[in-house]
């Protein structure tokens, strides 16, 4: 037997220097030929796009609204529309005077939706809460109390319709999507196919005809004399639209959840709903964070469609205020860049937020 | 032995119109009475195990647990359930629940118990399987053996009369069988009625009062452990026992 000797080594760095943003640069855009070959040509392309673009939309731009400035030669982009329009762009035809029950509604909605994201207030109480910002969201907006004048729901628009129909519409989908999901699965043959031929009806027709029946041919088959507000007909529209697709999302969820946890559920004598509620959806609804957020994200950017049906909402309100207005119809683009931008912060910020989401729910999945 | 707590008699059971996977079956189970089941798969030793708490519904034939006869009669397999504990060869723990939440689940919703005392509860039952100090972490942060252990604990919570093991430790690596074995050694020890389906012959020579050996939808073969081990009746039981314990 010989001792087993050793000899201690000194810890050494590494060859290939792995942080900093040399070799962040060397890891991700050089790493091999296909990704060198890829940055040079997306580097190459940037180069020939971006200078013209930063030169339009910033050098040469005009910042003030300005008619006369905005249409003389050699002018780039002229943001100065955006400062003489963006009333009508934002809050659509509700009368300017009264401008400050759209702007306070809309800001108490979005601070509602805000604290609802936030785990801190997850609790009965919101739902409360809920119900009053809806309530003054509605009282306030088209008035007739308190001394208020009556703004009918056909002259609502611009950004605090889109918010309000996003929000109302997502609202209420999920749980229709939640009941249309778990109905499609039941063992109730009656149950599953009313579920099956509503969610194959809906996705079978697209949205712009969902909101044409629901503006013009359901009024033709209501008795005479009934009529129900073409807002709250389309807010229904999109409503079921939405649900039907969110609902094939969560089953999705459902199908991929193992048989033995509704047999474990069972034999620990939960009942159906209980074992629904307590099990079958947290795990299902987590698996599908993605695919709900999508949805969500795709009904916001879909309000957009109410346009056709004379409603104005964010997008069709810069249609209206651009259109009828000759002086400044040719700078459409720069208002489509501005509305772009406010899309953007709405769906960024939802795509965010469904991350951490998904980190919320898969903590019990972390080692 | 006291009186009987689970009755077959003439029960059948098929899936689909052509697959007859339970023969007339009888048998008798008396209170306390520890059983081990074992055949080859297929056999329908599991489907057997899980009439008792309605998992599977017989088609033919009287089923009766505890007093009460298991029909479509929702009620009487809720009542049936409450009195039978299962563990799951995959332990199917709920992933998104602390193991703790794991066991509280049934009695703070089926029970009514307050959470404090819930939680007292589930704790001694973990002490119990030797697993205290993981009632924090979530299953999946486990390792096979513990979760089984605490899947044992979760239906000891139910204080049931009758415990069902459906393969409890097939899905373990070999290091890990032992310590589940001695939790439900332990188990048998206090009295619980327990049926097993298992091929660990080594825990039916321990604890079984009767060692049931099934084929093709039949009990082919019941006997105490000594006898069924020592001097197997049948042809088909001989086969069975030289090729799991010819090596």
């Amino acid at each position: 037997m010989t001792a087993v000797t050793y000899q201690p080594i000194k810890a050494r760095t590494a060859p290939i220097n792995t942080e900093g943003p040399v070799a962040w640069l060397r890891l991700n855009l050089f790493g091999d030929w296909k990704t060198a070959l890829g940055t040079v040509l997306i580097g190459a392309l940037l180069l020939s796009v971006m200078p013209q673009f930063i030169d339009w939309a910033l050098v040469r731009a005009v910042w003030v609204p300005n008619y006369d400035v905005c249409h003389a030669e050699g002018v780039g982009a002229c943001w100065g529309v955006v400062a003489e329009k963006y009333r009508i762009i934002l809050l659509g035809r509700y009368p300017f005077e009264e401008q400050w029950r759209p702007i306070s509604s809309t800001a108490l909605l979005l601070g509602l939706v805000v604290v609802s994201c936030m785990r801190a207030f997850w609790r009965s109480g919101l739902a409360l809460l809920w119900v009053a910002v809806l309530a003054y969201f509605f009282t306030v907006m088209h008035g007739g109390v308190l001394g208020l004048s009556v703004v009918d729901t056909d002259r609502w628009g611009g950004l605090p319709l889109t918010i309000m129909l996003s929000t109302l519409c997502m609202a209420m989908a999920f749980p229709i999507a939640l009941v249309v999901a778990l109905g499609r699965r039941s063992n109730l043959p009656a149950i599953r196919s009313v579920c099956t031929v509503y969610v194959e009806l809906v996705r079978g027709v697209p949205l712009i005809s969902v909101l044409f029946m629901a503006s013009f041919m359901f009024p033709l088959l209501m008795p005479q004399g009934v009529s129900i507000d073409v807002l709250v007909r389309v807010v229904a529209g999109i409503t079921l639209f939405a649900a039907a697709y969110m609902a094939e999302v969560i089953r999705g969820g459902l199908q991929a959840l193992p048989k033995g946890q509704v047999e474990a559920a069972a034999t620990l004598g939960l009942s159906y709903w209980q074992t629904q509620r307590l099990i079958v959806l947290p795990q299902a609804l987590a698996a599908v964070v993605p695919g709900i957020m999508n949805n969500f994200i795709s009904t916001f950017k879909d309000t957009s469609l109410v346009t056709i049906v004379s409603l104005y909402e964010l997008t069709g309100a810069m249609s209206l205020a651009l259109n009828g207005d000759s002086d400044w119809r040719p700078f459409k683009i720069e208002c489509y860049l501005f509305i772009a931008v406010i899309y953007f912060i709405f769906c960024f910020a939802m795509s965010r937020y469904s991350m951490w989401i998904e980190k919320q729910v898969n903590k019990s999945r972390l080692r | 032995m006291s009186e009987s707590i689970i009755t077959f008699n003439k029960v059948n059971k098929w899936y689909g119109n052509n697959f007859h996977v339970l023969r007339d079956i009888d048998l008798d189970v008396k209170q306390g009475e520890r059983i081990v089941i074992c055949g080859p798969s297929g056999s329908g030793k599991s489907t057997l195990i899980r009439c008792i708490n309605r998992l599977e519904e017989h088609q033919e034939g009287h089923l009766t647990v505890d007093g009460v006869e298991l029909t479509d009669d929702v009620k009487a397999i809720d009542d049936v359930r409450k009195k039978v504990g299962m563990v799951f060869q995959q332990f199917n723990l709920f992933p998104h629940l602390t193991v703790l939440e794991n066991l509280t689940l049934s009695p703070m919703w089926v029970g009514k118990m307050p959470k404090k005392e819930a939680e007292e509860k589930a704790m001694e039952q973990l002490q119990r399987v030797r697993i205290a100090e993981q009632a924090s972490k979530y299953p999946l942060q486990l390792s096979g053996g513990q979760q089984q252990r605490v899947a044992i604990a979760r239906a000891l919570c139910l204080k049931p009369k009758i415990m069902l093991f459906d393969e409890p430790t097939s899905a373990l690596d070999p290091e890990m069988i032992k310590e589940v074995l001695d939790v439900m050694i332990e188990m048998a020890n206090q009295g619980i009625t327990m049926i097993c389906v298992t091929h660990e012959m080594g825990f039916a020579k321990a604890v079984a009062d009767r060692v049931i050996f099934m084929d093709e939808g039949q009990i082919i073969e019941q006997n105490n452990p000594h006898d069924f081990f020592n001097n197997p009746q049948s042809e088909r039981s001989r086969d069975f026992l030289s090729k799991i314990l010819g090596h």
